[in-house]
């Protein structure tokens, strides 16, 4: 009994401390919303308009027709039309358009041709990104009977399943709750903790009877409750300027999330053991951070990245996370479904606070 | 069973690295009295009050601290210790009545009185008015009183404070004592370290610790009884010519310049003290004034360095 007084002694105290703290209230509020108005409009996969020039060599009645579809498809947007090929790649060059469309003179006759190709792209490849939409392109069909080739060319068809708009928020909103989450609780918990200690308040507290887990656990409440509330925010502010789907239960993604949660805090205590300063605690979450938003998936798909890179990605708790997230989000998947993903996270916990644990004692050397 | 000493330790030491901040350390301290550890800074005294209350892990030796043995079990000690910090380690952002509301909180103090028991606190130690008052935003002595304030909040049998006064003007340092002795007078044992010496002749026992040595210890009077040197004080009109007049003698421990006057201290197996200093002064030709003194704190203090140290003159 007093041990779960003295624990939430500890809580009340670091609630009071935390509403006068306006800086960091506002951050549990403000780091939520800036990060998904900036990744959910500013990210986008699904690239569109393009700018393009066109150099027609042709100039027949099959090239005009072929590039009035070519702008049809919206991704390209035509704004100049040179004369040959060498003015293309000089405008690609001087970064003037992302593709040039280069038409030859024989442009009828290589149609007919089915060894020879009958348009060149020049396309800027240093943005993978518009090489990869670039390259839809070819598909294009291009006969003097547009339908005959229609035919020929779905061999296979893809169907985006979960997504068939191809909105890029509806995978960024879910991932982006990870990275959210992680960077919050993380920092917030390392620095409560380190805070203490650079103002002396720590070796006071480890004069008094509070134990070392009365002291973490008091200390770390009241943050799952704010991660509970950012988690709210971040659903609300997806559903309302993204329209993000939640097709699973929401318990099942409150549950999932309290696990990752979890993960986090102990991973923040186990910062706080280690960093001196707030500083310090700052920079050890941002090296956690990093990785983090490259190698979990977030951004760029997990099954492209290289063996090596994919066993660090395994070992962030935001990984499994956003598997999880995307999964009961979009393919509404039940939890239990996806119990790999919570395993992880326990033991993952598990390790952290037993790490934790072993390195904070109540003495000072 | 209580046995008649708060602290008792034997050959307690602590070395970080080369540096050994303690060195066999033996302390007796007496309950219900004020015991004063009087040094430099560096000289151990943090670090020795830090052991006891099983902050740090002694390297060697060992203590009973109200019956508990350290290092071992601290934990059944710190409900039974108060502990004041040399910085302020309070929480800035909380009221004066809130901080005395969380330690009575963390001390589990029973919740029926605990409203009374603050009201009290407040009253006793003049922080009636700051009692809405952000921690922050109080004077050094405010702090001060706050920190003692909670220290005692939950009726420790040992209070252990370490350079309590360091921080707050002499007003209220002379105050901060008259406190400390009513709580003596309560029964509770006062350990308390301090570089200044005025405070430490209001001790009831001091011990003097110089590189991590106790290099002497007892009541203030045995000290100043006990020093081994005769002390002779010479009024000068010329102080600093005189310094350098006996700065010649062999036999001259130490010259301590205070204003106009010079203090100097000669072993006691010396014979004729007196006729020495005045043979010197006479043969560099300065007019004084000399006459044998009682030893202050001061002299104490210089007196039992000067090993470790090497003598000033």
């Amino acid at each position: 009994m007093k041990s779960l007084h003295r624990l939430l002694a500890i809580t009340k105290k670091e609630v009071r401390q935390l509403s006068r703290d306006r800086l960091t209230f506002g951050m549990i509020v403000g780091i939520p919303v800036m990060q998904m108005l900036l990744f959910g409009y500013a990210i986008n996969t699904d690239v569109r308009n393009l700018r393009t020039a066109i150099s027609d060599q042709a100039d027949t009645h099959l090239s005009r027709q072929f590039i009035a579809e070519l702008r049809e498809t919206q991704v390209v947007d035509i704004v100049a039309y040179v004369t040959t090929p060498a003015e293309l790649e000089e405008q690609l060059r001087m970064g003037e358009v992302s593709v040039g469309v280069a038409i030859p003179a024989d442009f009828d006759r290589r149609v007919i041709d089915p060894e020879r190709p009958a348009v060149h792209l020049l396309v800027d490849g240093s943005d993978p990104t518009i090489s990869g939409v670039a390259n839809q392109l070819r598909n294009m069909p291009i006969a003097f009977d547009t339908s005959a080739a229609m035919r020929r060319s779905n061999n296979i068809e893809v169907r985006p399943s979960y997504n068939p708009e191809r909105r890029t928020p509806v995978n960024i909103i879910p991932g982006l709750m990870g990275v959210i989450l992680t960077l919050t609780m993380m920092l917030f918990t390392a620095v409560a903790i380190v805070r203490e200690r650079e103002r002396g308040n720590l070796e006071l507290l480890i004069n008094t009877p509070v134990s070392s887990a009365e002291l973490m656990i008091g200390k770390v409440l009241p943050y799952i409750v704010i991660g509970m509330i950012q988690l709210a925010l971040i659903l609300v502010v997806g559903d309302v300027l993204f329209q993000v789907p939640m097709r699973g239960s929401v318990l099942d993604l409150y549950l999932a999330s309290g696990a990752f949660i979890a993960a986090n805090l102990s991973l923040g205590l186990v910062i706080s053991t280690v960093a001196k300063t707030q500083f310090q605690a700052m920079q050890m979450t941002f090296f956690v951070l990093m990785p983090s938003i490259l190698l979990s998936g977030f951004v760029f798909p997990f099954d492209g990245m290289p063996k090596f890179a994919q066993y660090l990605g395994e070992m962030l708790p935001v990984t499994h996370y956003i598997r999880l997230t995307r999964g009961i989000m979009l393919r509404d998947a039940a939890l239990i479904e996806l119990y790999p993903e919570l395993i992880a996270l326990g033991v993952f916990t598990l390790l952290a606070m037993t790490g934790a644990a072993l390195r904070f004692t109540k003495r000072l050397d | 069973m209580t046995s008649e000493y708060a602290i008792e330790s034997r050959g307690l030491s602590k070395h970080f690295g080369d540096l050994k901040a303690v060195s066999e350390l033996d302390l007796k301290v007496p309950r219900g009295q004020i015991y004063g550890f009087l040094g430099p800074n560096g000289s151990g005294k943090s670090t020795t009050i830090r052991m006891l209350c099983g902050l740090l892990t002694p390297t060697e030796g060992s203590a009973t601290v109200l019956g508990t043995e350290i290092p071992g079990n601290a934990r059944y000690l710190k409900p039974k210790i108060g502990y004041m910090t040399q910085k302020f380690s309070l929480f800035g952002d909380m009221t004066v009545f809130e901080n005395l509301q969380f330690m009575a909180e963390i001390y589990s103090s029973p919740r029926a009185s605990r409203t009374a028991r603050i009201d009290e606190l407040l009253e006793k130690y003049d922080l009636v008015d700051q009692r809405r008052q952000l921690a922050a935003t109080m004077s050094g002595g405010q702090k001060q009183r706050l920190a003692l304030a909670c220290a005692v909040l939950h009726h420790p049998e040992l209070l252990l404070l370490d350079e309590p006064t360091s921080a707050v003007d002499p007003q209220s340092r002379r105050d901060f004592w008259a406190n400390l002795f009513r709580l003596a007078e309560g029964g509770t044992t006062i350990l308390v370290s301090t570089h200044y010496m005025d405070e430490a002749e209001r001790c009831h026992r001091l011990a003097i610790l110089d590189h991590g040595v106790k290099v002497a210890d007892g009541t203030p009077q045995q000290l100043q009884a006990n020093t081994g040197m005769h002390i002779i004080e010479v009024l000068a009109d010329d102080p600093y010519r005189a310094q350098e007049a006996l700065d010649d003698g062999d036999e001259i421990a130490s010259v301590t310049q205070l204003g106009m006057r010079l203090r100097v201290l000669i072993p006691v197996q010396i014979e004729d003290p007196l006729g020495k200093v005045k043979g010197l002064l006479n043969g560099h030709g300065v007019q004084a004034e000399v006459r044998t003194t009682t030893a202050s704190l001061e002299d104490v203090f210089v007196a039992v360095t000067m090993g470790t140290e090497g003598h000033d003159a």
